[in-house]
């Protein structure tokens, strides 16, 4: 993964809350076997109304994703994350991620950030207003800055934000812990054989 | 210190501990695998060049873009979707190449990811469990941990059976009284999600308890754990007991003889200490529960099933105003309008929610010497072809074509709606999988979820329909 650098970008708002992932990717669009074309089918549903924030022109080149609380709940699938990738946005704020989905983006370098209810309803504002609205994310601080003036602080856990930085890969710090894992086997007996089916 | 179920099987899991810098590496004992959320993860390998490190805690089924259709006359299940069907070839490949199990479209151990693990004995109180779906919660009711990941996270388990863990909260949803004669286990589900909300469990695991819970067979269980996570919880789990441990006795992956007895002991030491605490404590009483139903579009939005839908003006909250304004609008109702009486066009029975054995024997039963309107298709879609094949030696299947429904081959089907299974724009379906969003079983159409009972009661009427006038 490359490493998250600071980054400016404007800012798309999609006021709604409880996201689900269903929205975000439809399950029909899930056959894939790789990562490929899943930006073109981001919101796909939504997307069919021409009057949707993301078919408008202001939305294209758009890099940061203002959404409504709870965001990404439902399914699992990490197609979520890179459609929303695919379409070009490097960061979500809301006031609250779903687990599975916040897991997903952190593993992708798509950047979860929670704010407080009022930063969410000032920046929808923002957006509505101005589609020009920037933001610069700066992950080393953990802040965004608002139109070049306004800062905001997000947190994030330490180990993300650490692999995000350097561009560390978890599955290599995974595999760093072979003996650990080797010990654990040695010491716990196993539970159940899938091949002996 | 007195430890709860969740705090036990986490720390019998820890292979290296949480610091102030990274999160704990927990083992896995089992990873299910299936078409939609692996081929990525097999392609991180190759490019890697790393081996699937424990082939034998791994196992793969097809479920999700499988079709439901009946067998020809040559016995196989048609797969015409040639995408669905290159997505098949390659767990096909995926599986042979890295020696990983697989149960084969049509086979008689295929089924529901979250069907077949419980049924092969494979989910076990106490073991980790995870899969790349989100209704992997459905373990927790064998006092498993047990919870969905990502297709990155599959990759992490295939390569080092372990996974980076943040330690969840914990949340104890107590369910006193005893269900009243047509409420169900779905309906205590659907009743807490309601009053919870749908974020919840976020960031907790939920341990169900009381005296209802303690009630329930393990398929009522599996119900119950299968939707937390539409309450946002990764995780829901039930303490093991003698309902649990007779239902896994004899199945096929279950130790036997003295190593049974061992297990039994061990597992007895597993629910929650008296005295251990719990982050959130969250009550309900069974005997004030009637049978449930969503009008809108997240299971949050349920209500009994003789209530009316709300009304955004009543609410404050510009943002959950707007949200229910929006649900009612896809759904096509109107504020304060009665669900009961609604027509609607589909009924489903199926998914990893409701699709097990006992789930068709309460349907049949009460569709028995009915008929399915005229106005209403149902499909009936059994978890798994053992749960099929048991269904028809009890002859089950002749009653639901009696009535007038499908009877079709085991699989996701209408609850995802990417195998060919689907709703048509504008109709309205009682479903009783899991998810009611926008487009869930097919673009446009509007989803009403509820337990087996009011879906059969609901497609012999031919609108929705309280299933305790049946009764």
């Amino acid at each position: 993964m490359e490493p998250t650098q600071t980054f400016r970008a404007r800012c798309v708002a999609l006021p709604i809350e409880n996201i689900d992932t269903d929205q975000i990717i439809p399950a029909r669009y899930l056959k894939v076997t790789d990562k490929n074309g899943l930006g073109e089918a981001l919101f796909t549903d939504w997307r069919s109304d021409p009057a949707f924030v993301l078919n408008r022109p202001e939305a294209q080149g758009a890099g940061v994703l203002v959404a409504g609380h709870n965001f990404g709940c439902g399914s699992s699938r990490e197609h979520a994350p890179w459609a929303l990738q695919g379409f070009g946005f490097k960061a979500v704020i809301s006031t609250y991620f779903a687990d599975i989905f916040k897991n997903n983006a952190l593993k992708n370098g798509l950047l979860p950030i929670v704010v407080d209810p009022e930063t969410l309803l000032q920046l929808t504002s923002l957006c509505e207003e101005d589609p020009t609205t920037t933001i610069t994310v700066d992950l080393a601080n953990q802040q965004i800055v608002i139109n070049d003036s306004q800062t905001v602080g997000f947190p994030i856990d330490a180990f993300s934000k650490h692999c995000l930085l350097h561009g560390v890969d978890q599955l290599g710090y995974l595999q760093d812990q072979e003996a650990a894992i080797s010990a654990y086997e040695g010491a716990n007996p196993q539970r159940v054989n899938t091949s002996s089916l | 210190m007195p430890k709860t179920l969740f705090e036990k099987v986490w720390n019998a899991h820890i292979v290296q501990a949480a610091d102030e810098e990274s999160p704990a590496t927990l083992y896995i004992d089992l990873h299910l695998v299936h078409e939609v959320t692996s081929p990525q993860a097999f392609t991180t390998l190759r490019e890697r060049g790393l081996q699937v490190r424990r082939p034998d805690r791994t196992l793969a089924t097809m479920d999700h873009s499988t079709p439901t259709t009946p067998r020809g006359a040559d016995g196989i299940i048609p797969v015409t979707d040639p995408i669905a069907q290159k997505q098949l070839t390659q767990l096909v490949t995926n599986c042979a190449e890295f020696g990983i199990p697989l149960f084969q479209l049509g086979t008689i151990n295929q089924g529901i990811v979250h069907v077949i693990g419980p049924e092969q004995g494979l989910t076990q109180p106490g073991m980790t469990v995870v899969c790349g779906d989100s209704h992997t919660s459905t373990h927790g009711a064998f006092g498993a941990l047990a919870f969905g990941i990502g297709t990155s996270e599959v990759g992490h388990v295939l390569a080092t059976q372990c996974l980076l863990q943040q330690k969840p909260k914990t949340c104890e949803i107590r369910v006193e009284g005893t269900l009243h004669p047509g409420v169900t286990a779905k309906d205590i589900i659907l009743a807490i999600i309601a009053k919870i909300g749908v974020g919840g469990g976020t960031g907790y695991v939920l341990e169900y308890t009381g005296a209802a819970i303690r009630a329930l067979s393990m398929e009522e269980r599996m119900t119950v754990c299968n939707m937390s996570i539409e309450a946002g919880a990764r995780a829901g789990m039930i303490a093991p007991d003698d309902t649990t441990f007779e239902w896994l006795k004899g199945r096929p992956h279950v130790p036997q003889g003295a190593v049974w007895d061992a297990a039994v002991a061990q597992w007895r030491t597993l629910p929650s200490d008296p005295g251990a605490t719990y982050d959130l404590v969250v009550e309900l009483n069974a005997d004030d529960l009637a049978p449930m139903i969503t009008y809108g579009t997240n299971p949050g939005m349920g209500i009994p099933v003789t209530g009316s839908t709300p009304a955004p003006a009543d609410y404050s909250d510009l943002s959950q105003r707007s949200a229910l304004d929006k649900a009612l609008h896809y759904m096509g109702l109107e504020p304060n309008q009665p669900l009961l009486g609604h027509p609607i066009d589909v009924v489903f029975l199926g998914s990893c929610t409701n699709s097990r054995i006992t789930d068709l024997r309460a349907a049949a039963q009460l569709i028995a010497g009915h008929k399915v309107a005229a106005s209403v298709r149902m499909m009936v879609v059994p978890g798994s072809q053992r749960v099929k094949a048991q269904a028809e030696a009890e002859g089950l299947h002749e009653i639901f074509r009696a009535a007038g429904a499908e009877w079709r081959e085991a699989g996701c089907s209408l609850c995802i709606a990417m195998n060919g299974d689907q709703l048509a724009p504008g109709q309205y379906a009682v479903s009783t999988s899991n998810r009611n969003f926008e487009g869930r079983q097919g673009k446009g159409g509007r989803t009403f979820l509820a337990s087996p009972l009011t879906a059969v009661a609901s497609a012999i009427s031919g609108q929705v329909a309280d299933v305790r006038e049946m009764l």
